[in-house]
């Protein structure tokens, strides 16, 4: 796969890949602002393993688009350096389990520094990292590890599900002035839309993706097409679903996603973290606080099993599907 | 055979030419066996005595900066202190070998090295005061907030010297670790990301004998902590950290070589922590009042002060008025220490997030209440 040619996502429709969407993001963000810098293990001569860089150190040199030693900690703490200089980095972290040598640099400096300096230091970082399974991966290459971020005060935790949010969110990441982690999931990469890029989003709305009557499927991330293809099958069964894609965690959209759910009266909450304090606890206890009196059924979740990731034979069973979504909706109480 | 009894060349001509470059010869990077010293050795004699009555003015500031904080702890106006009295040769020469665009990056003790940057004490020792994490204004003072969690700071140096360069500016960055500091990951990765980058940056490693109890010997098998630059590919110098002359002469060496783009500096001062970790601390359950009398002869003021008088650089005149200096410094630390900070419980929410998010503006509007309601009970 090669994303060298893909037209930069400016202006008319064209047909991407999340990849080359992403990779549109990040030369449209670098053109336009001479202080985006692109930084990570491999991201230069080779384009990145998933060649989401593909090109940048061509069009813009070694030093805007610059392969690092490999250590995500030093990565991610000369980051902060070069922010602090007016620099606007854009950090590759190769894969969500190569992102945890990094944690102290994100936990303690990263996420605290605005706040430790009361606004005078704000780090306009974007750490971008390929999350999540379905890829085949051998251990430590497909965990979602989305709530440790989320759960971090001072960091915005966003990720695409569709090949326009690729390029959009990516884009409206690199111009927040706060810290994003950017968690792309690495399954979709491959998927392809159309996409007609328009002005740049805020961050932090859910969006519905499919209007439904029957209950509200409430996801993000790689769990979107999974959740639509559920909404599909549904229909077999007589339930008319929606679904509604997050695409933020912090900041979290309770205003799209209580809407949602009071339309209802029904939701489930599917992601492929594991359960047990994962975003799915947190999202089911803010519906509850909000929609109490217009539920019929307490909310569900449908994730990945509290386990390690499981080696990738095993994987499928392991992640929310299709038939483990319809049978959490089974469960909502519908003969009351 | 064993593979270590290989007749030597045996292996020469295993390896396609140059692989895996680059080779190096380490030989320039090693530093002195012997800690560099220049008081009290014929050196001394070329050195510029106004520099040499300086550094002792700001030595006998820094030793009642020490002191008037360590009384603050006890009156409760900090919450803790950790003193670095015994090395303010080396947090004084740290400051004022920096251009004013140069940055400093400093450790929790090293709030001396901060004020010698110029920032009012009240601002310097916010973070242990307890009213805010964080006092001055960082790029005003282009000097970095004290950095608690050990080395985390030194890949921030390395990122911020290699952005200068980047922009084209000549901007050094200084970053202060400790001895235990030098054990922790992010200070080898910063080093090796400052090698890589030729990034211009002085690491000054004040090696004061112990983290909080645990001496060198249980934190290094590394022949100094100077060595540790070879593997890196960058220069190692060993300085008497108790002799002020010797820590700014090395270090203005160190500051420039990083400036004219030669690379990184790795310098190991000598030195010793006269107190406790902190106020918090009991020394005496870890060394030994002979180790601590052997260092109290080696006292850095002790050594400038008794230099200068034998070359009658400096008179009881000279003596007194760094005194009253210090004096003055202490009264208004006082001053400054025993007016109430001023406390928003508000300013909370105001920069977690550049715009609060939803939540957080719930969450304030929550504790707006509870303080309304506070107000009324009274």
């Amino acid at each position: 796969m090669s994303t060298a040619t893909a037209p930069a996502a400016s202006g008319a429709t064209t047909t991407l890949t999340m990849a080359q969407a992403l990779n549109s993001a990040l030369r449209d963000a670098m053109r336009e602002d001479p202080t985006v810098l692109v930084m990570g293990e491999d991201v230069g001569t080779l384009g990145g393993v998933f060649r989401i860089t593909d090109g940048l150190a061509a069009e813009f040199g070694a030093d805007r688009c610059l392969d690092t030693p490999l250590a995500e900690a030093g990565i991610l703490g000369s980051a902060v350096g070069m922010a602090m200089y007016g620099l606007r980095p854009v950090v590759e972290l190769q894969f969500d389990a190569f992102a945890y040598p990094a944690f102290e640099q994100l936990l303690s400096h990263v996420a605290k520094m605005r706040n430790r300096t009361a606004g005078r230091l704000p780090l306009p970082i974007t750490i971008r990292i390929p999350y999540g399974g379905g890829i085949g991966g051998v251990e430590h290459h497909s965990d979602s590890s989305e709530a440790y971020y989320a759960h971090t005060p001072g960091l915005h935790v966003l990720t695409p599900a569709t090949v326009a949010d690729g390029y959009g969110m990516l884009r409206a990441a690199i111009a927040s002035d706060d810290p994003v982690v950017f968690l792309e999931p690495k399954r979709l990469y491959w998927s392809k839309d159309q996409v007609t890029p328009g002005p740049v989003e805020p961050i932090g709305r859910a969006v519905v993706r499919r209007q439904g009557a029957s209950a509200t499927l409430l996801t993000y991330g790689p769990s979107l097409p999974v959740c639509l293809e559920a909404a599909e099958a549904a229909k077999a069964e007589g339930w008319d679903l929606a679904v509604v894609d997050l695409r933020s965690l912090t900041p979290f959209d309770d205003e799209t996603v209580t809407a949602a759910v009071r339309a209802t009266g029904r939701a489930v909450v599917v992601h492929e973290a594991t359960g047990f304090g994962g975003p799915g606890a947190e999202i089911a206890a803010r519906v509850t606080e909000r929609c109490f009196h217009h539920l019929a059924a307490p909310v569900l979740r449908v994730t990945g099993f509290d386990i390690p990731y499981p080696p990738p034979m095993l994987e499928r069973h392991h992640l929310p599907g299709v038939d483990r979504i319809l049978d959490a909706v089974a469960r909502l109480q519908w003969e009351q | 055979m064993t593979l270590l009894d290989q007749p030597a060349g045996s292996s020469a001509s295993v390896w396609p030419p140059n692989a895996h470059g680059p080779r190096r010869d380490p030989a320039p990077l090693l530093p002195d066996p012997e800690p560099f010293r220049l008081l009290d050795t014929p050196a001394a004699d070329k050195l510029d005595p106004e520099l040499l009555r300086d550094l002792y003015r700001r030595l006998v500031l820094g030793r009642r900066y020490n002191q008037q904080a360590t009384t603050l702890t006890k009156q409760g106006r900090l919450a803790v202190y950790p003193a670095s009295t015994g090395q303010e040769a080396c947090q004084i020469a740290a400051a004022l070998v920096l251009r004013e665009d140069d940055w400093l990056f400093p450790s929790y003790r090293d709030t001396l090295a901060v004020v010698s940057r110029g920032v009012r004490p009240v601002e310097a020792l916010t973070l242990l005061r307890g009213n805010a994490h964080h006092g001055w204004d960082p790029k005003a003072h282009r000097t970095a907030p004290l950095s608690t969690p050990l080395a985390t700071q030194a890949p921030h140096a390395v990122g911020l010297a290699h952005a200068a360069r980047l922009r084209g500016d000549d901007v050094v960055a200084l970053t202060l670790v400790g001895d235990g500091g030098t054990s922790e990951g992010d200070f080898h990765e910063a080093l090796n990301f400052a090698g890589v980058l030729n990034a211009p940056v002085v690491f000054l490693v004040q090696n004061n004998g112990y983290a909080i109890s645990v001496p060198l010997s249980k934190q290094s098998a590394a022949p100094t902590l100077a060595h540790k630059a070879v593997g890196y590919g960058i220069s190692g110098r060993l300085v008497d950290g108790n002799d002020a002359a010797a820590v700014h002469t090395v270090l203005t060496e160190a500051v420039e070589h990083a400036r004219s783009g030669r690379g990184p500096v790795l310098v190991e001062a000598v030195t010793y922590r006269l107190e406790a970790h902190t106020n918090a601390d009991d020394a005496t359950r870890y060394r030994t009042p002979d180790e601590v009398d052997a260092w109290q002869a080696r006292d850095p003021l002790t050594v400038l002060e008794r230099h200068l008088r034998d070359r009658d650089l400096i008179d009881d005149a000279g003596v007194a008025a760094a005194a009253e200096a210090a004096e003055e410094l202490a009264a208004e630390m006082r001053a400054e220490f025993h007016s109430e900070p001023e406390l928003d419980p508000m300013s909370l929410f105001t920069h977690v997030y550049a715009e609060p998010t939803p939540q957080l503006r719930e969450q304030a509007d929550l504790l707006a209440a509870e303080l309304a309601a506070e107000a009324d009970a009274r």
